[in-house]
Parts: C-alpha cells; structure tokens; sequence
C-alpha cells in the first residue's frame, strides 16, 4: 500500500439528463458508499464542491437515456446506472480497473503536529520508536511516515511538553483535537518528567543520589540500579498511560539510542540543507 | 453600481469517521439523513484523516474553493488535519461542526440553514509555516 495512491471518487449525479433521486435512495447510496470506504460527491448547481482533480470518478446516476460514456481531459472517468447493481458493487469494480486503494487497508491512525504549539524541540523524534518522525528542508519537525504509526499509540503526544501533538480519533482531549487547558499541560509537563527519567535523566538522577549515599550503594553496579529505577519509571508510567501499548513502553528507547536518533535527524537536517552541523536538534 | 460580489454559498464537507467509533453513530446517522433531504450538494468524505494522511487532492481543491463547512470533529484537530494534507483552511471563511459534542440537531442546523461562523482556532503558525512536504526516502528517521 501506498499513502500516495488516491481513492476512487463516486459521484451522485442528479442534474440534467438524470433523474433527481428521492432522499430515501440517495441516503441509502450515500451510506452504503461512505460505509464501504468511498468518498461520495453529490454535485448541483447551488452550492460548491470539490472540482474534479486527478482522482478517479466514478459517476452515477439514474439516466434518462443510455449511460454516458465519454472522458474529461485530466481524469479517470467511469459511468454507471443506478438500478439493478448495486452502488458499491459498481464502486469496488471501478476502484479495480483503476487500481485505486482498497478501502481499510489501513486504519489511519497517525500523529498531527499543531504547529500553533509546537515549539520544534524534537522530543517526539527522539521519543518515537517507529520512525514516524523526521525534518523538513529547514529542519522543522514533521510527519513523515504515518503509515508506520503503531495503531492506538498516543505515547508521543504524551512526551510533547506543549500538547502539541494530536490524535484525532483519540478518545479524550486534548490529545483529539480538544481545546489545550492549563491543567492540560501541568499533566502534560509531569508525563515529560517521567519521560525523561526513562531516558538520559535516569542516570544523572543515579549519579547524584549515588554522590549522596556512596556508601551505601558502592557495592552496587550503575546498571542495576539503572535498570531497577527504570523498571520503577516503566510502571509508573504505565499506571499513568495505561493506553499505550505494553510493547511500546517494554521497549523505549534507551539513553544512547535518543542520542543517536538525535545526531542523526541533525545529520540529515543538514545534509538536506547542504550546511554544517545543525545547532540544535 | 454594485462592485461587491455575493458571498458564494459554503460548501458542505461531511466525514463519515468510519475507521473509529469516536462520533456517536446516532448523531453521525442524523446529520447525513438531513443532509441528504436537503437537496444540497455536498462532498461525504468515509474519513478524513484518511484523506489527509493520503494528502488527497480533493482536500486542497476545496480548501481553495472557498468558504466551508465541515462536519467532523473537533476544529483543531480539522484545521491540522487539513495544513497536513498541504490544504491549509482559511480561519476567516471555516466552520467545523464538532459531532463528538455537539448534538444531531446543533450540526445540521449550523450545516445547512445558519451563516457560516469561522470558528477555526487562532493562532501564531500561518499557512507558510507549514513544512515542505515530506519526502521520506532523503530524511525517514528510521
């Protein structure tokens, strides 16, 4: 599956040379069709819709003479009737002549930056363990690979310090789209703490206590106590998130590997850019 | 002599959300059994975020069409959905009909018989801001 490819469009045709549908039928269509995964055009003469493009049309309609036939120049044009086979039938074989996408091949499940928020710190690039993420030319965070998002994975909109970071099918706010509250982001700043012990901050935080009760641990190695404090942060964070996916939290990334993500995307930001090493990342 | 032109009618967007049960499927099934009786043309998209994330043409041509309404979910989320697919919505001619919140009722009359009311959420990123689009196979984090 490519993202790229684009759906079979159907068009609901009731102007001239057609007869205008009662509104029992033109619902049952217009359903049969959205819940069979087509996008649906009732086009009229009152109001504005989306002008052909180089999507694939299929238009139907109950003619008062022959089907049409015919092209328009930039298109991929079929004709059906309304009548004895089904809308979605002729839908699904119009979408295979034309080798358009299959609907629900994918559940589009993926993150949407709010860019009135985001502030390009790159904690989600960092965070992310599905190469979701990447930067643009001028080194601003984007979505480059939605398609890889793990499905009901909201773990990066939860490391974002700003909530900048959306779920559209989400089922709270703000991470689906609602409105962004203080007590939104307090929450939001306590989940980047815990984060953060996750990652590099485990081991200053062990470094000090370690300075602080060196007896007491000297006969400790530093990867015990890291992988106990770690194992600690895991599942307070898995009380607090109980939405994300155990193998996602079984697997966050350790403090050398956001290290290297992070040099990375730097490295490719200023590759892309033809300049020296970017500043930040 | 007249030079303002008329404000053109909106143009109606309706999203099915067919891949998650996040609309209420009693207000989704309302608002589209009105929408149909009105006689009004209208573009009934299975899932946005689909055709976002596919960066749909059809996006961008009624994002450049003109004034819009939209019944979806919340405008933030739409807003953003719609800059993702490179098809920024104007603030000044967009009102998105939440139907997570809002009642059957509430969105079909804003849809089909109230004035258009921008409800876009303001904010400091403008459609410039937006990132080039992506192009994985230079910079895929992997």
């Amino acid at each position: 599956m490519a993202l790229t490819d684009i759906p079979l469009r159907v068009v609901l045709y009731e102007g001239e040379g057609a007869t205008v549908l009662d509104s029992v039928e033109r619902l049952q269509s217009v359903r049969d069709l959205l819940e069979a995964g087509f996008g649906v055009t009732r086009a009229g003469a009152a109001r504005p819709v989306a002008p052909a493009d180089q999507s694939p049309l299929l238009v139907l309609g109950r003619w008062e003479g022959a089907v049409p036939a015919g092209e328009v120049a930039g298109t991929r044009l079929h004709w059906g009737a309304l009548g004895e086979v089904p809308a979605v039938q002729q839908a699904e074989s119009a979408r295979t002549q034309v080798s358009a996408p299959a609907p629900g091949a994918w559940k589009p499940w993926f993150p949407v930056i709010d860019y009135d928020r985001c502030t390009n710190c790159m904690q989600c690039l960092s965070f992310c363990l599905f190469g979701v993420y990447g930067v643009d030319e001028s080194k601003k965070i984007q979505v480059q690979n939605n398609d890889q998002c793990k499905t009901n994975c909201p773990a990066c909109s939860r490391v974002c310090p700003e909530a900048a970071i959306l779920f559209p099918k989400y089922k709270a706010g703000p991470i689906n789209g609602d409105l962004v509250s203080d007590s939104d982001l307090n929450r939001e700043k306590m989940k980047i703490d815990i984060s953060a012990l996750l990652g590099g901050d485990v081991y200053s935080m062990l470094r000090t206590r370690s300075d602080r009760a060196k007896s007491r641990f000297s006969k400790e190695r530093d990867s015990d106590k890291a992988l106990a404090e770690r194992q600690k942060c895991l599942i307070k964070l898995s009380e607090l998130a109980a939405d994300i996916p155990p193998e996602v939290l079984m697997s966050l990334p350790s403090p050398e590997e956001i290290a290297r993500k992070a040099e990375a995307a730097s490295a490719r930001a200023a590759a892309l850019t033809g300049r020296g090493s970017p500043a930040t990342t | 002599m007249n030079l303002v032109s008329p404000t053109p009618a909106p143009a109606i967007l309706y999203c099915h959300c067919r891949y998650a049960q996040v609309v209420p499927p009693e207000v989704k099934s309302a608002v589209l059994e009105q929408l149909c009786a009105s006689g009004l043309p209208f573009e009934a998209v299975p899932d946005l975020c689909e055709l976002s994330a596919r960066r749909d043409p059809s996006l961008q041509r009624l994002a450049a069409a003109g004034p819009v309404k939209i019944a979806a979910c919340f405008p933030r989320a739409v807003k953003w959905l719609f800059a993702a697919a490179g098809a920024p919505l104007s603030a000044a001619s967009t009102e998105v009909l939440n139907m997570r919140v809002q009642t059957a009722a509430e969105v079909a009359t804003g849809l089909l018989s109230a004035p258009l009311t921008p409800n876009l959420p303001a904010g400091k990123a403008v459609p410039a801001d937006a990132p080039k689009p992506a192009t994985p196979d230079a910079s895929t984090e992997t």
